[in-house]
């Protein structure tokens, strides 16, 4: 297929030039990833990376939430244009061959997002999204998430309110989101000297059109998306009262208890790694400050 | 200073006159209802429960609400103009209460506002007033169609014809991602006209270009006309409702700023 080659040809001059080497942070394997299931197909000249995947529910059990008209044209013009323009600008790269959620990482480039950014993001964002709801959701969580919840935001009234308030005042288009941060700086000597559970806690953020938590390593637990394409048939300039429905009626907080579960699982286990590390490093001085003393030695010992 | 000829521009209160900046410095943000002639009798009202004290005021489109259809529906307009374009106002007019912002002009507003890149609360909010006002003049019942005479020579001489203009403006706000806005401008620096999209509120005043044309690409726009179909609703735009009169008042007064030749003086 002529067309395609030319694309793929063209996606190459495009993205793989400037992407080069794979940023640092993806590859050290990072165990409990979510796997996003993908297809890829071996034989065929172009592979579709991407699927689109439906929403776990049919697009009418939402209502009266969410009516079936805005997920025929959230999930299926929105959400499917995005992964069709995805599939196109990375076919033939080397993002081809990533999991969506390196695409993502990768393609933001530290905070000069190229081309692809905005579809892959923005295609992780909608799954994310469809799987956050639920048809009868809302009510409240429980468990290890609950405590959570209680010990970082006071009290779950708190944390609905400072929820709502980041999804009223992200100006223009974007997303809000609860997440679970257990990041560190991406720099060789960020070591906490008294590392604690503590230091790990859920936030509420807000972010801009196609940005999402995983480019600052937080793991995101509850997302919302305030596009207007996402409430306008339904709550037309009402914002407020979407988000409001959004927690009280179609949360699913199951889902968002099971993420946060891998979510403190994975930092757990990096900060097993990083503690493993620093003792093989501190091995490593020890054993080398031993044979510096060894050579001094034999120099003073020599004769003036 | 202002780039509206036809809609009253903004001063302390509802009335239409032209704004003075130094006189409205005179007033002080008393709470009570203001008087239609605010110089008199200002100091002297009761004071009754407090309400904001509107700096700026909701401007109406220069036609009927349902004007526009079919290309923008009566109910896009009650909502665009009537909530959104509303709120912007009294989210501006309650923020200018406790701000020392009172007293500008809307255009200086705006600059000041955007704080050379690094804006202000009041950015926003004061841009998307600003935005929307010039958005419903660039609009008209029976608009589309060509521009005449100046506008159409100058697009001619800056973008070789009027289709290129037309293809360059519509790929321009294609491209846009997010929300934002597309523009017809005249640079004031380069002297010639161009296209420029621009993200969220920012509006080329804040560069010092004069607008011309202005198109709003937030999905409240056009979501329940035409949903996702943007191609549709800016093609609808150009061929059917942007004012080409307001485009050639707009580049009247423009030439007033920006030097763009020498006038055709016959030789004697």
């Amino acid at each position: 297929m002529g067309g395609a080659s030319l694309l793929s040809a063209l996606a190459c001059g495009v993205s793989s030039s400037s992407i080069g080497a794979p940023p640092h942070s993806f590859l050290c394997p990072t165990p409990n990833r979510r796997r996003k299931s993908r297809r890829k197909v071996r034989c065929a000249p172009i592979t579709a990376q991407f699927e689109l995947k439906p929403p776990p529910y049919p697009l009418d059990s939402l209502e009266p939430h969410m009516s079936r008209e805005t997920l025929e044209h959230h999930w299926g013009r929105h959400h499917r244009g995005h992964v069709d323009s995805l599939n196109a600008r990375i076919a033939g790269t080397q993002l081809e061959e990533m999991e969506l959620e390196d695409v993502v990482v990768a393609s933001y480039n530290k905070g000069s997002p190229l081309p692809p950014f905005v579809h892959a993001a923005q295609v992780w964002n909608h799954d994310f999204f469809w799987r956050s709801m639920e048809p009868g959701g809302g009510g409240k969580p429980s468990g290890e998430l609950m405590g959570l919840i209680e010990r970082d935001f006071g009290s779950f009234e708190r944390m609905l309110k400072e929820f709502k308030e980041a999804a009223s005042t992200q100006f223009g288009s974007g997303w809000a989101w609860l997440a679970y941060k257990a990041n560190r700086l991406d720099v060789g000597n960020a070591v906490n000297p008294c590392p604690s559970e503590k230091d790990n806690k859920l936030v509420i953020a807000k972010t801009p059109n196609a940005v999402n938590p995983l480019v600052w390593d937080y793991s995101p637990l509850l997302a919302v998306d305030v596009w207007e394409h996402a409430y306008y048939l339904d709550y037309e300039n009402r914002r407020a009262d979407y988000v409001s429905i959004f927690m009280e009626k179609l949360v699913s907080w199951d889902i968002v208890s099971s993420r946060l579960h891998i979510a403190t699982a994975r930092a757990a286990e990096r900060a097993r790694e990083d503690e493993r590390r620093r003792r093989e490093d501190d091995v490593e001085i020890t054993n080398r400050e031993a044979v510096e003393m060894y050579v001094d030695s034999d120099n003073d010992s020599e004769p003036e | 200073m202002g780039f509206h000829l036809l809609s009253p521009s903004y001063c302390c209160g509802y009335q239409a006159s032209p704004p003075i900046s130094h006189g409205l410095l005179r007033f002080r943000p008393v709470t009570g209802i203001p008087k239609p002639s605010p110089q008199k009798g200002q100091l002297h009202q009761s004071r009754r429960a407090s309400k904001v004290l509107a700096y700026y005021g909701l401007t109406t489109p220069p036609y009927k609400l349902d004007a526009l259809e079919p290309y923008m529906s009566q109910r896009t307009l009650e909502l665009h103009w009537g909530k959104h374009h509303r709120d912007y106002v009294d989210s501006l007019n309650k923020q200018l209460v406790k701000s020392p912002l009172y007293g500008h002009t809307m255009e200086e507003l705006i600059k000041v506002t955007y704080n050379n890149g690094n804006p202000l609360p009041e950015f926003n909010n004061a841009a998307q007033v600003w935005n929307h006002d010039f958005f419903w003049e660039s609009m008209q019942s029976g608009g589309g169609k060509l521009p005449q005479g100046g506008v159409l020579q100058q697009i001619e001489k800056d973008f070789d014809s009027y289709s290129n203009f037309r293809d360059t403006f519509v790929e321009s706000a294609m491209a846009l991602f997010g929300s934002g806005w597309v523009w017809l401008v005249l640079r004031t620096e380069e002297k010639k006209l161009s296209v420029v999209r621009t993200s969220n509120a920012i509006c080329p005043l804040v560069w010092g270009d004069i607008p011309i044309i202005g198109l709003d690409m937030w999905e409240h726009a056009y979501y329940l006309d035409y949903k996702d179909d943007r191609e549709k609703y800016i093609n609808t735009f150009m061929d059917n409702l942007v004012s080409w009169h307001a485009a050639t008042v707009r580049m009247l007064r423009a030439e007033a700023f920006v030097n763009l030749g020498e006038p055709k003086i016959p030789v004697a």
